[in-house]
């Protein structure tokens, strides 16, 4: 099932004219070619124009969009030799956190990333994207490998947040969450993280304190969501269009803020229009980034990443 | 995430409502200060504030832990309550222009007056067991401590500062976690902190956390769980996501002392739990077990040839 976008109802039906137009004319009645091309012209400009001004709260629905890639499609498509590793060696495995070696355009590294999962069965297997301690614990190990194997580390963020639950509590989540962070901050091999979908606080931050941080243009990154935010806030989760208005979570207002270094473009109408196209500007996004980094000193690139994030929110001043 | 303010609502009621302004306008206001008890809020007990303060804010019946101010934690934390504050940089105020029901700029503009503190942190020096110490005291009443810019910068100093004099690092955390009105730049303190508190560990010296009612969000998933060594005071609420949020997420009723200093450390999170009036002594000591070796030392140097000990 697609799920509609409000702000998409007009471009929804114009599409649906289309499909009803190629029908009559695969049903062999008149030709209507011209009137076809000329509707999806129309509806090219409606994308883009939609999609050149979503409001915060709109980029919000387009970054939870269940048809958007999510990190597995990325694995697939932009690494080879994928093989995914399991366990945090202490409790359990967490399959919201996909991890593994593969390579990356021949090169071998660390893949690690959130996944939501795209319909009810994937979702309960992957706990819709939200990690248990044993998960973060899990990408620590892997990020000790790297820096053992000197592999460059690739992660894609995407998830609501870190799971809260009795278990997650009694097993550490802070703890986990922490040391995950400061594992990232350790390691003296370069790290790229990508905000594919939803950067949800300490969640996401936990894979996301990268030497090269990047952003889709419709992705959303906050220290806590919409919904959250207004039923505290405003004591009313109705709120949650102007809260994330307030909390400037867009990509553009990350760039602005200097949180993350670039903004990845998307294809107009969304990455959940244009899957694989979308990937693959992702994937040339990553390579340009690990080869910035590429040849840097250990520990020059350390006390780099270190500097930034030590930085970040003083240039406001 | 930190929610705004302390939520001790007085119960509505009629006679609180109506009976009581009615009999207040029968009887001409007289200058009484209304705060000369306070009820406990574990036992219901009532306390005279002298007395509980001369008693740490520990209440005397039950040994109920209530929130103690960063003046009166750093006094019962130095030796002979002596330390010296140092001036934090001023933060920058407003960075999103955050607007909910209220400007967040009269948000801090109000917690500004009611503490006289310009953000939710203090930093200080002294001695503690006669050996220097750092200390970052977190105030629970400006905003519910929660951790935006001004905050890291106050880590990132009490940091700085603890490398330069060779000193412990104590970091203690009262906190809701991130300040949501800081938004994505109130989620980067989560990194700015690790790195300060990681400074010091790389320095050789000892990094503490005393964890105080409540460490929650991101505040503990950042430097509070990062301690060499992690002190609780008792009853002290420490965990990730707030019980509400726990509750809606899986339905099932919590159990008894959920993220309860106690809980956390039967679950291996923190080391122990300490009375409030043993901190000063327990935390002496644990400082001058990590950096005063003692006359064996020589013994358990760490040596990479394999030789017998001497």
């Amino acid at each position: 099932m697609v799920q509609t976008l409000e702000f998409e109802k007009p471009i929804l039906e114009l599409e649906s004219k289309i499909e009803e137009l190629r029908h009559m004319t695969s049903s062999g009645g008149v030709d209507v070619a011209d009137e076809v091309s000329k509707l999806q012209g129309k509806v090219d400009r409606l994308l883009k124009t939609t999609y050149a001004k979503l409001t915060p709260a709109q980029k919000v629905q387009v970054a939870r969009h269940p048809e958007r890639p999510h990190t597995l499609d990325y694995v697939e498509r932009l690494f080879t030799e994928f093989t995914p590793l399991a366990g945090d060696r202490r409790f359990g495995e967490d399959a919201a956190m996909i991890s593994g070696l593969a390579r990356f355009r021949g090169r071998a590294c660390v893949v690690l990333g959130q996944e939501r999962g795209h319909d009810t069965e994937t979702r309960l297997r992957h706990n819709f994207g939200m990690v248990k301690p044993e998960g973060y614990r899990k990408a620590e190990r892997l990020m000790l490998m790297a820096e053992r194997f000197h592999l460059p580390v690739v992660t894609l963020v995407d998830t609501a947040g870190a799971f809260p639950g009795i278990q997650a509590e009694e097993r550490g989540q802070s703890e986990a969450i922490a040391k995950c962070i400061e594992t990232c901050l350790k390691v003296k091999v370069p790290i790229v993280a990508v905000v594919i979908g939803e950067g949800g606080s300490g969640g996401a931050i936990a894979i996301a304190a990268a030497d090269r941080v990047l952003m889709l243009e419709h992705a959303i990154y906050s220290v806590i969501s919409p919904e959250g935010c207004a039923s505290i806030l405003w004591r009313s989760a109705a709120q949650s269009g102007e809260a994330a208005a307030a909390l400037r979570l867009t990509a553009q207002d990350l760039k602005e803020f200097k949180v993350i270094d670039g903004i990845v473009g998307e294809p107009y109408g969304g990455a959940h229009r244009r899957r694989e196209e979308t990937i693959d500007l992702v994937g040339d996004a990553i390579e340009s980034a690990l080869h910035e980094l590429r040849g840097l000193d250990g520990a020059a690139l350390l006390a780099r990443r270190r500097q930034k994030f030590l930085d970040i929110g003083q240039s406001l001043q | 995430m930190a929610d705004d303010d302390e939520k001790e609502s007085t119960p509505m009621n009629w006679i609180n409502n109506y009976v009581r302004p009615r009999l207040a306008r029968l009887v001409a206001p007289k200058e009484v200060p209304d705060n000369l008890w306070i009820k406990c809020p574990s036992c219901g007990q009532m306390l005279y504030k002298r007395d509980l303060e001369a008693n740490l804010n520990v209440c005397h019946h039950c040994n109920h832990h209530m929130r103690l101010g960063p003046k009166q934690r750093l006094t019962t934390l130095f030796d002979d309550g002596r330390y010296a504050l140092i001036e934090l940089p001023k933060p920058a105020v407003d960075p999103l222009r955050f607007r909910d029901t209220k400007r967040y700029s009269d948000r801090i503009k109000d917690a500004q007056n009611k503490t006289g503190q310009q953000d939710a942190i203090q930093v200080a020096h002294g001695d503690i067991g006669g050996m220097k110490t750092v200390v970052a005291a977190f105030d629970f009443s400006f905003m519910g401590g929660s951790m935006g810019m001004a905050v890291g910068d106050g880590l990132v100093a009490a940091a700085k500062l603890a490398v330069l004099q060779q000193a412990a690092l104590i970091v203690v955390p009262a906190s809701g976690g991130a300040r949501m009105q800081e938004g994505i730049l109130s989620l980067m303190q989560m990194p700015r902190s690790v790195i300060a508190v990681e400074q010091v560990k790389e320095a050789g010296l000892p990094y503490i956390v005393l964890l105080t009612d409540p460490t929650t969000g991101g505040v503990s998933a950042s430097f509070a769980m990062l301690g060499d060594i992690h002190i609780a005071e008792p009853g002290a609420q420490i965990g990730f996501a707030g019980a509400r949020v726990i509750e809606e997420t899986i339905r099932e009723t919590l159990p008894e002392g959920f993220q309860r200093a106690e809980y956390l450390r039967d679950h291996g999170m923190v080391d122990m739990v300490v009375h409030r009036k043993d901190l000063q002594a327990t935390l002496a000591r644990v400082i001058g077990l990590l950096t005063r070796p003692g006359p064996g030392a020589s013994v358990v140097k760490i040596s990479r040839a394999a030789a017998p000990a001497e």
